[in-house]
C-alpha cells in the first residue's frame, strides 16, 4: 500500500498520511467517512449542543481540579473576600472561594463549567425528545437510544455530585436530603448511609468520595458512552425526513468534508463562545453569598439544579406516610418517591421497546416521522413531558408560592392531583391535535393549498381558489407509513376448536387498536381519491 | 438511485423503489419525483458576492484574533477585586466580565466565520448516498454461527462440565473480595442514630451569644436556637453533633399548649424541640408566632409547636421530638435527659 517509497516527491502532508496509513490503516477509515453524507435539519444540532457542552465541561473541569482541594478539613478563611473572613469552613469551600476571588479567570471558568452543565442536561433532554417524537429510536437505533438515555441519567448524577463539592450551605442541604432518602430504604438504609458518609452525617469523607465519582468514575463511563453513541451514529447513518428523492435506502445531504467539518466544528465554537459570554454576565451558584455548610443552618428557597427538580417535586408532594410495626419503620413517605424517581425515567426509556412490540415491525427505519403522523406516540411523549413538568412545579412549590402569591398548600395539592390527571389530559389533547393536523395534511393533498384568491362564479357564488401542490409536496405529505391494527383473527377454527389467546396477545391486540385502529389515525389520501377530486370536478 | 440533477427518466415512478406501503401504482400521483434541482446561491454565480462573503469570513477571524489579544490584555490589566458598573448588568467584577466577553467573542467569531464560510462559499449541493442493511447477509451469519460452534467444540466447554462448573464457581466468588474491601467505608450504624449529645444536666447554650439560656431570655413569640453545653465549633465532631442536637426554643402561653406531655416537659411555657426535620433532615427555621407553626424551608413540612409539634402539612411522617427541660441551681435552662426518640429522618430500625 505504501506509496511513499514509490513517490519520494509527494508533498510532506501526503508522506505523513502514508506513514500513518502504513501503521494505523487510516485510509480505509477515511474512505468510509471523509465524505460521509449528513442530512441537514435544525433539530439535528441538538445532539451537537450536548456533545459540545460535554467537551466544554471536561476542559473547564480539568482546569478547576488544578485549584480545588477535595477535603473537608476545617480551616478558618483568611482570603480576600471580606465577609467570610474568620469563618470556619471546609477546605473544599475555602478553595472554591479562592478560585472565585483569588485566581484570575477562576470565577469565569467555574461559571462556564456550571452553565455548561445546565446546558448539557437541557440539550440532552431536548435532543432525546427530538429523537422520541420523530421515531428515530426505531430499529436499528434502539441501543443508541439506551446509550443516550444512560448519558442523561449519568449526567444528572455527575451534576449532583459536582455541585455538592463546594460544600456550601445550599448543596450541603441537598446532600443531607440524600442522607434522609437513603435512610428510608428498608433494612439496609442506615448501613448504606454509614458507608456512604463514612459514619454519621456529614462526616469528613463525602467531598473526597464525591470528587472521585464526579471527576473520574462517572465522566469516564460517560466518555465511553459518548464514543459508542457517536460510532453508532456514523455506522447507522443519520435519519432524514421524508421528501423528494429521500428514501429508506439512501441518505441525502452534504459531505462531512468540507461542509460538516466547517459547520459542526464551527458550531462547537459558537456554543463555547455563547456559554463563555453567559458566564461573563450571569452569576451562577454564588457560593460566597450562600456560605459554608452547617447542618443546623439553611436558607429559604433552597432549590437543586433544574435537572434534579423533578425528584425534588416527588419528595415534596408525597404525603408523609410512615408504617410502624414490630419495632421497625417503613418510611413510605420518602421511600416511595425514591422508587418512583427511576420509574419516571424508565417509562420513557423503555417506550421504544413497547412500540416495537405493539407494531411487530422488524424492518429498519431511516425516515424520521413527523410527530403528527404517530399520534399515539406523540401523545405519550407529550404526556410524559407534562408529568415531568408537573413534578418540576412540585419541586419549586415554594418559589411558585412566593412569586405568584399562592398558598403553598394549594400548590402542593394541585401537584398531587395533577400527577395523575394532567398526563391523561395532555395525552388526549395531543392526540386530538395530531389527528387534526393529519386531517389538514389530507385536505391539503386532495384540495391543494388555500391561495387566498376569491373567485366569483357566474351564478354569484364565491369560492376560494386552491392551488394544487407540487408533486414533491404531494409525496412528502403521503410518504409516511400507516400501520393496520393487529388482526387477532378467528378465535375458533373451521372445526370449532377454540384457539386460546395468551393474555399478552390480547393486550397487544388492544394496544394495536388503540394505536392504529379506526379513529386513532386519519387514513392518508389514496391515489383514487386524489384523481376523483382533481379530474373533472375542479376544486371545491 | 436518484441524483441531484433532475433528469426526468430517472425519477419516473417505475424507477423508484416502492416504499411506504400503499404506493404501488404505476401512475401514482404521490410518487417520489426525485431530488429537486440545485438552486444556485448568489455566491455561486456572482464572484463579487463570493468576494464579499470571503471578506466577511476573514473579518470574523480577524475579530477573533483581536478578542484573544483583548483577553490577554484584560488578564494583565484589570485587578481581580475591581467592581464596576456595566449597563445593563449592574455591578460586576471587571476582570470576570472582560475575560468572559473577550473569550466568548474570540470563540464565537471562529464559529461564525466557519459557519458563514460553509454556508456561502462551500458547495451546497445535496448528494445522496446509499444505505446498507445493518444486519449481516445470511451467508455471513451462517459463517459466524459455524465459527462459534467450531470454537466452542474445540474448547470442550460443553463436554467437560467439571471445568465449566468450577470456572463459574471461581468467577462468581472472586468479586466477593471486592465487596469485602468496601466494608471499611464506614462504621456499622449500631445505635448511633438513636442518641444525641443531650443528657441530664446539660445547659442550653444560646447559639448566638454562646451563653447559657435563662428563662427570662426567651420572650413570647421569639425563636431561639440552642446547642448542648460543651459543644464547641472547633470540636472535630461539631458538624456530626450539631446535625443531631440542634434545638429550637419557643415560649408559648401555658394555657395555649394543647398537649399535656408537652406542657409537662416545658418550663413556664418554654418548650424545646429538635430543629432537625423528621422528613429528610433539613433544619427547620421558619416560625409563625401567632399560630406557633414552624415550617421547614426545604420541603415545607409544617409542625404545630403548641400541639406536640405534630405534622399538620407536608411530607414529614411524624412529630418533632421534644427535649424535656428545666432550670438548674444557677437559674439557667438545662436538659432533663436526651430526646426519648431518635431525631431527624425516620429509618428502618427506628420503630
Amino acid at each position: 500500500m505504501s506509496t511513499a517509497e514509490e513517490n519520494p516527491r509527494a508533498a510532506a502532508g501526503e508522506r505523513i498520511a502514508d506513514w500513518a496509513d502504513g501503521r494505523l490503516g487510516i485510509y480505509s477509515l477515511a474512505k468510509a467517512n471523509m465524505r460521509k453524507i449528513f442530512p441537514d435539519h435544525w433539530s439535528f444540532m441538538l445532539g451537537e449542543v450536548s456533545l459540545y457542552s460535554f467537551i466544554i465541561i471536561i476542559l473547564t473541569g480539568v482546569y478547576l481540579t488544578l485549584f480545588f482541594h477535595p477535603s473537608m478539613n476545617e480551616v478558618v478563611y483568611h482570603g480576600s473576600y471580606v465577609p467570610l473572613q474568620g469563618i470556619r469552613m471546609s477546605e473544599a469551600f475555602n478553595s472554591t472561594v479562592n478560585i472565585s476571588f483569588d485566581v484570575r479567570g477562576g470565577l469565569l471558568v467555574r461559571q462556564i463549567h456550571h452553565w455548561a452543565a445546565l446546558i448539557f442536561l437541557a440539550a440532552m433532554f431536548v435532543h432525546m425528545m427530538r429523537v422520541f417524537f420523530t421515531g428515530a429510536f426505531r430499529k436499528p437505533r434502539e441501543v443508541n437510544w439506551l446509550f443516550g438515555f444512560l448519558l442523561f441519567v449519568l449526567g444528572m448524577f455527575t451534576g449532583f455530585t459536582g455541585y455538592s463539592l463546594p460544600d456550601d450551605l445550599l448543596s450541603g442541604t441537598g446532600v443531607r436530603f440524600m442522607e434522609g432518602a437513603i435512610l428510608s430504604v428498608p433494612i439496609v438504609g442506615t448501613y448504606l448511609s454509614m458507608f456512604l458518609y463514612g459514619g454519621e452525617f456529614p462526616g469528613g469523607d463525602f467531598v473526597s468520595r464525591f470528587y472521585s465519582i464526579h471527576i473520574l468514575l462517572l465522566p469516564g463511563i460517560m466518555l465511553g458512552l459518548v464514543a459508542a453513541h457517536l460510532i453508532l451514529v456514523f455506522y447507522h447513518k443519520h435519519t432524514q425526513f421524508a421528501g423528494p428523492g429521500r428514501t429508506e435506502k439512501n441518505v441525502v445531504g452534504m459531505p462531512l468534508l468540507p461542509i460538516y467539518i466547517a459547520k459542526a466544528g464551527g458550531f462547537f465554537f459558537l456554543v463555547f463562545g455563547l456559554i463563555a459570554m453567559v458566564a461573563a454576565i450571569a452569576t451562577i451558584n454564588p457560593i460566597w453569598a450562600i456560605g459554608p455548610y452547617r447542618p443546623d443552618q439553611v436558607s429559604t428557597g433552597a432549590q437543586p439544579d433544574w435537572y434534579m427538580g423533578f425528584s425534588e417535586g416527588l419528595i415534596r408532594v408525597m404525603p408523609g406516610w410512615e408504617i410502624n410495626f414490630a419495632g421497625h419503620t417503613l418510611v413510605l413517605g420518602v421511600f416511595i418517591p425514591l422508587v418512583v424517581f427511576p420509574l419516571v425515567l424508565a417509562v420513557i426509556a423503555i417506550y421504544p421497546f413497547l412500540e416495537a412490540w405493539v407494531t411487530g415491525d422488524r424492518r429498519e427505519h431511516h425516515i424520521a416521522d413527523r410527530p403528527r403522523n404517530a399520534p399515539t406516540r406523540t401523545a405519550f411523549g407529550a404526556a410524559w413531558i407534562s408529568w415531568y413538568f408537573v413534578l418540576l412545579v412540585g419541586g419549586g412549590n415554594d418559589i411558585f408560592a412566593t412569586h405568584f402569591h399562592l398558598s403553598i398548600n394549594s400548590i402542593t395539592w394541585f401537584v398531587r392531583v395533577s400527577f395523575f390527571v394532567v398526563p391523561v389530559l395532555v395525552f388526549l389533547a395531543t392526540k386530538r391535535v395530531c389527528m387534526g393536523l393529519q386531517r389538514r395534511d389530507a385536505e391539503k393533498v386532495l384540495h391543494g393549498r388555500e391561495s387566498g384568491l376569491i373567485k366569483r362564479l357566474p351564478h354569484g357564488e364565491f369560492v376560494e381558489v386552491h392551488t394544487p401542490l407540487e408533486q414533491g409536496d404531494l409525496h412528502r405529505l403521503t410518504a409516511h407509513e400507516q400501520y393496520a391494527p393487529l388482526a387477532v383473527g378467528e378465535t375458533t377454527d373451521e372445526n370449532g376448536v377454540e384457539r386460546r389467546l395468551g393474555r399478552g396477545e390480547k393486550l397487544r391486540a388492544k394496544l394495536s387498536k388503540g394505536y392504529y385502529g379506526e379513529g386513532n389515525q386519519i387514513p392518508k389520501p389514496t391515489a383514487e381519491e386524489y384523481e376523483e377530486i382533481t379530474s373533472g370536478h375542479g376544486h371545491h | 438511485m436518484s441524483s441531484q440533477d433532475n433528469s426526468p427518466e430517472e425519477h419516473l415512478p417505475s424507477e423508484q423503489g416502492a416504499h411506504g406501503g400503499a404506493v404501488a401504482r404505476k401512475d401514482d400521483p404521490f410518487a417520489d419525483p426525485g431530488l429537486p434541482p440545485h438552486l444556485p446561491r448568489i455566491q455561486d454565480i456572482d464572484e463579487r458576492a463570493a468576494r464579499r462573503s470571503e471578506r466577511t469570513v476573514a473579518f470574523l477571524f480577524v475579530l477573533s484574533m483581536l478578542a484573544t489579544v483583548a483577553f490577554i490584555a484584560s488578564y494583565v490589566a484589570f485587578p481581580i477585586d475591581k467592581i464596576v458598573y456595566v449597563f445593563p448588568f449592574g455591578h460586576v467584577s471587571i476582570l470576570n466580565f472582560a475575560l468572559g466577553i473577550t473569550l466568548g467573542l474570540a470563540l464565537f467569531c471562529i464559529g461564525a466565520g466557519a459557519v458563514h464560510w460553509a454556508r456561502t462559499l462551500m458547495s451546497d449541493r445535496e448528494v445522496p448516498d446509499d444505505r446498507h442493511a445493518i444486519e449481516a447477509p445470511p451467508e455471513v451469519r451462517a459463517k459466524v454461527m459455524q465459527d462459534f460452534a467450531d470454537g466452542a467444540a474445540e474448547s470442550g466447554f460443553g463436554r467437560r462440565k467439571l471445568i465449566r462448573n468450577t470456572m463459574f464457581g471461581a468467577m462468581a466468588l472472586v468479586p466477593l473480595s471486592g465487596v469485602m474491601l468496601l466494608r471499611d467505608l464506614g462504621p456499622l450504624p449500631e445505635k448511633k442514630l438513636r442518641s444525641t449529645m443531650w443528657a441530664k444536666g446539660k445547659q442550653l447554650i444560646n447559639m448566638n451569644t454562646n451563653q447559657p439560656l435563662r428563662p427570662e431570655d426567651v420572650a413570647v413569640g421569639s425563636l431561639t436556637f440552642a446547642m448542648p453545653e460543651g459543644l464547641k465549633e472547633e470540636n472535630a465532631d461539631f458538624q456530626e453533633q450539631i446535625a443531631k442536637a440542634a434545638l429550637m426554643i419557643v415560649r408559648i402561653q401555658p394555657d395555649e399548649i394543647k398537649n399535656k406531655r408537652e406542657l409537662d416537659w416545658s418550663h413556664q411555657g418554654i418548650v424545646a424541640f429538635s430543629k432537625i426535620c423528621t422528613h429528610v433532615g433539613c433544619p427547620i427555621s421558619l416560625y409563625e408566632q401567632q399560630t406557633h407553626h414552624v415550617l421547614c424551608p426545604c420541603h415545607q413540612s409544617t409542625f404545630d409547636l403548641s400541639d406536640g409539634a405534630k405534622v399538620i402539612f407536608g411530607p414529614a411522617g411524624h412529630a418533632l421530638p421534644q427535649l424535656r427541660i428545666g432550670v438548674n441551681g444557677q437559674g439557667n435552662l438545662e436538659a432533663l435527659g436526651d430526646f426519648d426518640e431518635p431525631v431527624g429522618p425516620a429509618f428502618w430500625e427506628r420503630g
